[in-house]
């Protein structure tokens, strides 16, 4: 069985996922019903024996229960304002343009934006909060789809960050390093654990621009690279524009039967080699060109989204059928994640309101806020939110004081690492609760911090996996994503 | 856990030990003997090097070793005085060495590696620790870190062995092999040699004429003289600095957020240019580092230091500089580790090194080699963040061929300088002679001076504006006249402002002159030279005007009229198409003078302004006016000519005055006038002479092109340990120095950078010559002799031949570090030559091939899967350096992530550009090219010295769909037709030949003969289908080919393109 043989065979909801909950358990080489081709274990490394089947290079894996299958990252690239969103801060309004204390900023160092600046006038949020759900989580007015899903939600007001910039924060953010050459957290995942899915890859990365601020912020492919580990474990971003994934239409003149035709005649040609000269490499290649020639119908599959009920696509909102929208994605990561891919990506650019915020925040949440509560209803409702972890963030906070000129309807905000916050939903993690807590002005943490590493050991530890053995080795040292200082799994999200 | 190392856990370690201690020769020796071909056999001594350090490196030393601050215990194993006072040791005696006890105690409290650290030993490493303490735990010193020795060559007993033997290579390999009852595999044919040889050397595989000169050349010299070719060849510099780019983090974009263009090509060309020239690798690295310090410097040898300018540069926003500074200068000293140095010294930005004996001090001495650059460290705001551009320090980059044409201008402008020194002789003469004597040039200007003043009396505009309609630019030349320049604009108008003398206004007069800087060196702006001058306007304005006074001309004249195009017709009523000089033809490129005559005559109050506008707005493009004056005149209608300029008084008074009378101030002013005017010699001379000028500058600025070079600071900028590697955290001040585990600098060496070059390939260096000769083994057999290429520290694997890398290394310094000869050792090799099938029994064996029983087969590189595809198709444009081009790249892949920088909307080249050599491929950081990456290239961002070898879906579906494949596929299939045979069965074997360098067997045709009449059929059925294969790519099929038999064979040959022989090298 492959996985996608549970879509192909029109089973309804539930028959679907009690399918897929065996093909996880029995999921292995031998399942895929080639049974001429032996080797089908996904891509791998050259000029090592050929395993009967490759699940990754973790030994002893799972360390402890498996919560999760799968990992829904939904990042808000230019690092969304937290104060305007989900962390209020009611007694701020009596000081409003007050010059922010240095008791509060405590010399911490400022980016080159606004270093410049003569006064930091407090700039208090101009949005309405109000309690929601069983829980009485805080949401500001901008999100009013995700209050009808708070329950599910569990917020970290408490994350904190070393970088203070774009480019090494989100770097740092994906790869637990500033600087370039690491791998990112889906390829040690896909290193870690290999593939589910025999015919989708085992990362996959969407992206958007946002119409929040249309012009930020470059994304870069070292966020979803593979660093040192092997090119193979790279996320493969799904594009746009043209063939989701680059190069897998046909030549225009060829059809599916005579591209199968023509691999047939290569896989001949490349046994008859294999017998000559006895590389297995060459058994890999066949294998990968029939795992290439799946794809060229799971993808287009995964991407048509005509079959979809009418009243899921009007729960995406009226974005959904536009390729390369956030909504569209969402509705893709779903889909994605039905068919067992492991991590799915998301990146919505367009989060830094350095100034005019106000309004282009406006823009991003009514970009995300439907699509992202959508996909945590459609995951809740298929039971895939019980195995699946969604993550929502961006790379860092913002300041409390405005950048540039603050008046009574304006206001910007410059990068501030020192707190900002997330929210998890799914397997394992504890919902309806919100966790960690900053100063009266937003601006430093007072409980609970909660480091970059501490997340990634968490998002690990509910694939059932160790922080500290997922390591490679690297110029000699045993390297790993939560890096060499030490990281905690937060138990107290844990279920 | 943090178990104390104290006396009461050792008395019980002791004991249980000793239980065991009877035993334990038995089982060491039969676990010894069952170990991994590279251990150590039961009769050998354990050597430290090769059979213990690996295990205490990795198991022991990350709390015990090197590192002061994390070790535990106070215990360090890595000095043997240290671990045999603890008693960790008692050599001779492992039941009383307490290491022992730890490593076979079960007790989680007291067993070592402790649970915590996911460390475990196996019995085999275990057994391996006792032995070497019951041998007497000597130590050696880390083998990388001591000068290689030059080991004696093997002798081979075997006859038949010693007979294949070409080289030392093979003795060492041989010895090795025999050791395990192996030999070597038997030679290659001699069509997958040349392929293999061809593709390790210069990266495009030999052509059927070449491999069948190789099959008729029966001498013993013709494998040799191949290699020679090959080595000669332009290929082989483009070969071999691919790996070097990676090094190099080469790339044309500044990285980071926004990415934007930087022009390195330069120095990238200066590279393979450096292998081409078998530039000596001791000067390639002290070029490259230091080239700006060598006495006297060649520009090349300046250009050659951008290897230390292709790190990224931050031009983020709000980045704070000294963050980025810090890392720009730390990337570097991790760069020169990881290339020269085979040593991970970016460990050491935030702590001592767990392994090595490199401290964090260490690191920062070496910090202060490179932190003194004239140079911000990021990206310059001049260099521009949006818009792209180079940071300083830079130097002008001109090309050879460039710097040629220059010379050659400079010479011209020396001739014109002559030209007017001799004007300027000529003149003063003419000044201090009577009257008569010089020649008619100077009489009749001098008499010009004299003359009638009042006869047209023509003034010059000089304009206080220029502008245009159409942004046509404009600069001032010597004479007064106006030069257009930039956009061009298909119709334009000219707006010319200037003062005007009071009194009357009765003319204006526009000379046109032809210049070197325009289309055909003509007059006009059109592409042939012409222009065409449809209308003319002229007011006059002034404080005293209520309005202002619109000229009205009723005449003109010129000196020169192209017919049907008379200036006449510029003023005449109705208009007619304008006046034109035939500028298109080359005798008619002339100065050209026009009149027009105002009626009724103008008076011009004091403080007048005079708005003068030409029109082209002819129905021919751009016949717009290059370089122009205006002059103005009073004199009554009648008396207005095309001749006859007023003289500035004081030029008249001075040309008035007898010779001898006349003061140095007016001889100057003479000088000066006849200077602005082309009817004397020294005007023309100085004419010449500025247009010799603005040939040259605009030449500079066409190659305006610079490159990021390396420049020292007079003074050194102060370097501090940086507390836990941040910028912000200084620690201890440091000067530079070198690492004491590592040789000083040699005698004589200076302290800087240029030292250190010259440090790093000193002939007694431990490390460089033998990192770069595993490199290049790794290269030929795709694993290094030391596996662990980006790392010859204590955590590095142990050579597998090391005998073998450290005559290669010894080799490699007494041949003056001569590149192409060591490659050419190796090529040469026996080893080298053989056949790389493996039959199972020694696959499963040796799957790595580590013993070198067989020859290389493994996937060829990204660059060299793409190159090969180009090359066999004969799309191939071979053509050595340059800027970097834009081949295929599907829509998108800049424009998806980023909305920043210059390096958006991507658009292929246009004809030679698609089919370039991949290493001439645009690199963008951010967003490289989607093939490379997809076939294991790194993505430049930060130095990369070990490329991973994958085998993906994504690298089928390039290799099936991508254009470039496709269309190399086409054009071999056309071949096939026009070039190889008439039948299907020759067609398809002469493909096949092109592609795998040999015929297919019965078998292989079988399958692609069967399969091409399949495919045949299917397009005759289908032509539209036919039609739409053919559509692919930016080269147009042969149209006199038939479209279902090229589609057909088309398909067969997108097939060969994907055999898994034709990707690999066997």
């Amino acid at each position: 069985m492959n996985c996608n043989d549970r879509l192909f065979l029109g089973l309804d909801a539930a028959a679907r996922e009690a399918v897929a909950r065996r093909t996880f358990l029995t999921r292995s080489a031998a399942g895929l019903g080639l049974a001429a081709l032996s080797l089908l274990d996904g891509p791998r490394s050259t000029a090592a024996p050929v395993p009967a089947a490759s699940l990754g290079a973790l030994k002893n894996w799972p360390h402890h229960p498996v919560r999760v299958r799968r990992v829904i990252y939904l990042f808000q690239s230019g690092a969304p304002s937290q104060m305007d969103l989900f962390d209020p801060k009611p007694t701020l309004a009596d000081r409003r343009g007050e010059n922010l204390p240095d008791s509060i900023r405590q010399g911490q160092r400022l980016t080159t934006m606004t270093s410049g600046q003569k006064t930091f006038p407090v700039a208090p949020t101009i949005f309405k909060f109000a309690r929601h759900g069983q829980s009485g989580a805080w949401l500001s007015d901008l999100m009013p789809h995700l209050a009808g899903v708070v329950d599910d939600l569990c917020f970290i007001k408490s994350m904190h960050t070393d970088a203070i910039n774009h480019d090494p924060a989100i770097t740092f953010f994906q790869t637990g390093r500033q600087l370039s050459g690491f791998p990112s957290m889906g390829s040690w995942l896909s290193y870690g654990l290999g593939s589910e899915c025999q015919d989708l890859p085992a990362y996959v990365v969407l992206t958007s621009f946002g119409t929040g601020r249309r012009d930020d912020q470059p994304l870069y492919d070292r966020l979803w690279g593979s660093g040192f580990l092997s090119t193979q474990h790279a996320g493969v971003k799904f594009r746009n524009v043209g063939d989701p994934v680059l190069y897998l239409s046909n030549p225009p003149g060829v059809d599916r039967a005579l591209r199968r035709e023509t691999l047939d005649d290569l896989g001949a040609l490349n046994g008859h080699r294999h017998a000559a000269v006895g590389d297995p490499e060459i058994q890999a290649r066949i294998a990968q060109y029939e795992m290439a020639f799946r794809m060229q119908a799971s993808v287009p599959e995964l991407t048509d989204i005509s079959q979809e009920p009418a009243s899921v696509l009007e729960m995406y909102g009226p974005e959904v059928k536009t390729p390369g929208t956030y909504a569209a994605n969402c509705l893709l990561a779903r889909r994605l994640a039905e068919r067992d891919v492991r991590f799915v990506q998301l990146f919505h650019m367009g989060w830094d309101h350095h100034g005019g915020l106000p309004n282009a925040i406006k823009g991003q949440c009514r970009d995300t806020d439907q699509p992202t509560t959508a996909l945590l209803r459609d995951l809740k409702q298929r039971g895939l939110l019980e195995d699946t972890l969604v993550v929502w963030g961006g790379e860092f906070g913002r300041t409390i004081y405005s950048q540039g000129a603050l008046t009574a309807t304006n206001y910007g905000r410059d990068h501030h690492p020192r707190c900002f916050t997330v929210f998890l939903a799914g397997g394992g993690i504890r919902p309806g609760m919100s966790l960690g807590e900053t100063d009266d002005y937003c601006y430093n943490i007072v409980a609970d911090p909660v480091s970059i590493y501490d997340l990634h050991a968490t998002m690990l530890h509910q694939l059932g996996i160790d922080h500290n053995r997922l390591t490679y080795k690297y110029q000699g040292l045993d390297a790993r994503l939560t890096g060499v200082e030490g990281a905690r799994v937060v138990k107290e999200i844990v279920g | 856990m943090n178990l104390a190392w104290n006396a009461a856990g050792a008395a019980i370690s002791v004991r249980r030990t000793a239980l065991r201690a009877n035993c334990f020769a038995i089982w060491l020796a039969a676990l010894l003997a069952a170990a991994a071909p590279s251990i150590v056999g039961a009769e050998d001594r354990v050597q430290f090097n090769r059979d213990v350090r690996p295990i205490l490196s990795e198991n022991c030393y990350y709390c015990h070793g090197p590192d002061a601050t994390h070790r535990e215990a106070d215990l360090r194993l890595d000095v043997r005085a240290e671990a045999v006072a603890a008693e960790a040791l008692v050599p001779g005696k492992p039941e009383l060495s307490e290491l022992v006890a730890r490593i076979l105690s079960d007790d989680p409290d007291s067993m070592m590696p402790p649970p915590k650290a996911h460390k475990v030993l196996d019995e085999r490493e275990k057994a391996v620790l006792q032995r070497w303490i019951a041998e007497g735990a000597e130590y050696q010193g880390h083998w990388a870190f001591l000068p290689p020795e030059r080991p004696e060559v093997p002798a081979i007993t075997d006859a038949a062995q010693r007979a294949r033997a070409v080289n030392p290579i093979d003795h060492f390999v041989m010895a090795r092999l025999a050791q395990e009852k192996l030999t070597l595999s038997p030679e290659a044919d001699r069509a997958t040699l040349i392929r293999r040889v061809s593709l390790d050397l210069t990266g495009i595989p030999p052509t059927p004429a070449e491999v069948d000169a190789l099959l008729a050349d029966t001498t013993s010299q013709a494998y040799e003289n191949l290699v020679d070719r090959l080595l000669q060849s332009p290929r082989y510099g483009e070969r071999m600095a691919q790996q070097w780019l990676d090094y190099a983090r080469y790339a044309d974009s500044n990285g980071f957020q926004t990415d934007s263009s930087r022009q390195m090509w330069r120095w990238r060309d200066w590279v393979l240019d450096a292998f081409n020239r078998n530039l000596p690798f001791d000067q390639f690295t002290v070029e490259q580092l230091a080239g700006d310090m060598l006495p006297d410097p060649t520009p090349e040898q300046v250009i050659a230091t951008g290897f230390h300018r292709n790190p990224r540069l931050n031009g983020e926003g709000g980045r704070i500089v000294e963050e980025w500074f810090a890392e720009t200068v730390i990337d570097r000293v991790d760069t020169t580790g990881q290339t020269w140095l085979g040593l991970t010294l970016g460990c050491c930005r935030c702590h001592d090194h767990k392994y090595d004996p490199i401290t964090q001090k260490d690191f920062y001495q070496l910090f202060a080699f490179f932190n003194s650059i004239d140079e911000t460290g990021v990206l310059d705001s001049e260099g521009g963040n949006r818009g792209g551009g180079n940071s300083r320090p830079v130097v002008p980059a001109p090309t050879a061929e460039q710097r040629e044409q220059e010379v050659a201008l400079e010479l011209a402008i020396r001739e014109a300088e002559q030209r007017v020194g001799a004007a300027e002789q000529q003149l003063a003469a003419a000044q201090t002679a009577a009257s008569g004597e010089q020649g008619s040039d100077w009489d009749a200007a001098m008499a010009a001076v004299r003359g009638d003043q009042t006869a047209a009396g023509w003034e010059q505009l000089e304009p206080t504006a220029v502008a245009s309609q159409g942004g046509t630019t404009f600069i001032r030349l010597d004479d007064g006249s106006y030069l257009a320049g930039g956009p061009n604009p298909a119709r334009d108008v000219y707006t010319i402002t200037g003062p005007l003398p009071a009194g009357a206004l009765s003319g204006l007069r526009l000379e046109v002159f032809p210049d070197a800087s325009l289309p055909n060196q003509s007059l006009g702006r059109a592409t042939n030279g012409n222009f065409v001058l449809t209308g003319l306007e002229a007011e006059i304005t002034a404080p005293s005007l209520a309005q202002a006074i619109v000229v009205k001309f009723v005449k003109a004249a010129a000196d020169y009229d192209q017919p049907g195009y008379e200036v006449q017709t510029v003023v005449g009523n109705p208009p007619g198409k304008g006046w034109a000089i035939n500028g298109n033809e080359p005798a008619k490129r002339l100065p050209r003078r026009a009149m027009f005559v105002a009626e009724p005559v103008a008076a011009v109050p004091a403080d007048s302004t005079l708005v003068v506008r030409l029109k082209f707005e002819s129905q021919f493009q751009s016949h717009q006016i290059g370089r122009f004056r205006l002059a103005t005149t009073g004199v009554p209608p009648t008396d207005v000519s095309l001749e006859g300029d007023r003289v500035p008084e004081a030029v008249r008074a001075a040309g008035g005055t007898e010779p001898e009378r006349r003061s140095a101030e007016q001889r100057a002013a003479l000088a000066a006038y006849f200077a602005t005017r082309s009817d004397n010699p020294l005007g023309r001379a100085t004419a010449e002479l500025a247009a010799a000028r603005r040939k040259r500058d605009e030449f500079r600025s066409n190659y305006s092109m610079t490159t990021m070079v390396m420049q020292e600071l007079p003074k050194p900028r102060e370097a501090f340990v940086l507390v836990r590697g941040e910028y912000d955290k200084r620690g201890e001040k440091v000067e530079r120095a070198l690492p004491a585990a590592l040789p000083p600098l040699p005698d004589g060496a200076p302290l800087n950078r240029l030292g250190l070059a010259q440090w790093l390939v000193a002939p007694d260096h431990p490390l460089t010559a033998r990192v770069w000769v595993n490199r290049q083994w790794e290269k030929f057999f795709g694993t290094g002799l030391v596996k662990t290429i980006d790392n010859f520290g204590l955590q590095s694997e142990p050579p597998s031949h090391p005998e073998l890398l450290d005559w290669l290394a010894t080799e490699f310094v007494r041949l003056g570090w001569d590149m192409k000869a060591l490659q050419k050792e190796i090529v040469m090799s026996a080893t080298y030559r053989q056949s790389s099938r493996v039959a199972p029994e020694l696959f499963a064996r040796d799957p790595e091939n580590r013993l070198l029983a067989r020859g290389p087969r493994f996937r060829l590189s990204a660059e060299l899967v793409r190159d090969q595809a180009l090359a066999v198709s004969g799309l191939l444009v071979e053509k050595v350096g340059g800027p970097s081009v834009r081949p295929y790249m599907p829509a998108g892949v800049w424009d998806e992530t980023s909305k920043y920088g210059d390096l958006r909307g991507y658009k292929p080249d246009q004809g030679d550009g698609l089919y370039r050599r991949s290493l001439y491929t645009i690199w963008k950081r951010t967003a490289a090219p989607p093939t490379m990456l997809m076939f294991d290239s790194p993505s430049r961002e930060v130095c990369a010295v070990k490329r991973s070898r994958t085998n993906t879906p994504l690298q089928a579906l390039a290799l099936l769909n991508e254009v470039t494949y496709v269309e190399a596929a086409r054009t071999l299939a056309q071949r096939m037709l026009t070039a190889g045979g008439t039948t299907p069965r020759d067609r398809i074997a002469w493909a096949f030949r092109r592609v795998t360098c040999r015929l297919p067997d019965d078998a292989e045709l079988q399958v692609l003969l069967a399969g091409f009449e399949r495919y045949a059929a299917r397009f005759r059925a289908d032509a539209a289908a036919a039609e739409k294969l053919l559509t692919m790519g930016a080269a147009r099929p042969d149209p006199a080919l038939d479209k279902t038999e090229l589609a057909a064979y088309t398909l067969t040959a997108n097939i060969l393109l994907n055999l898994d022989e034709v990707v690999t090298k066997e």
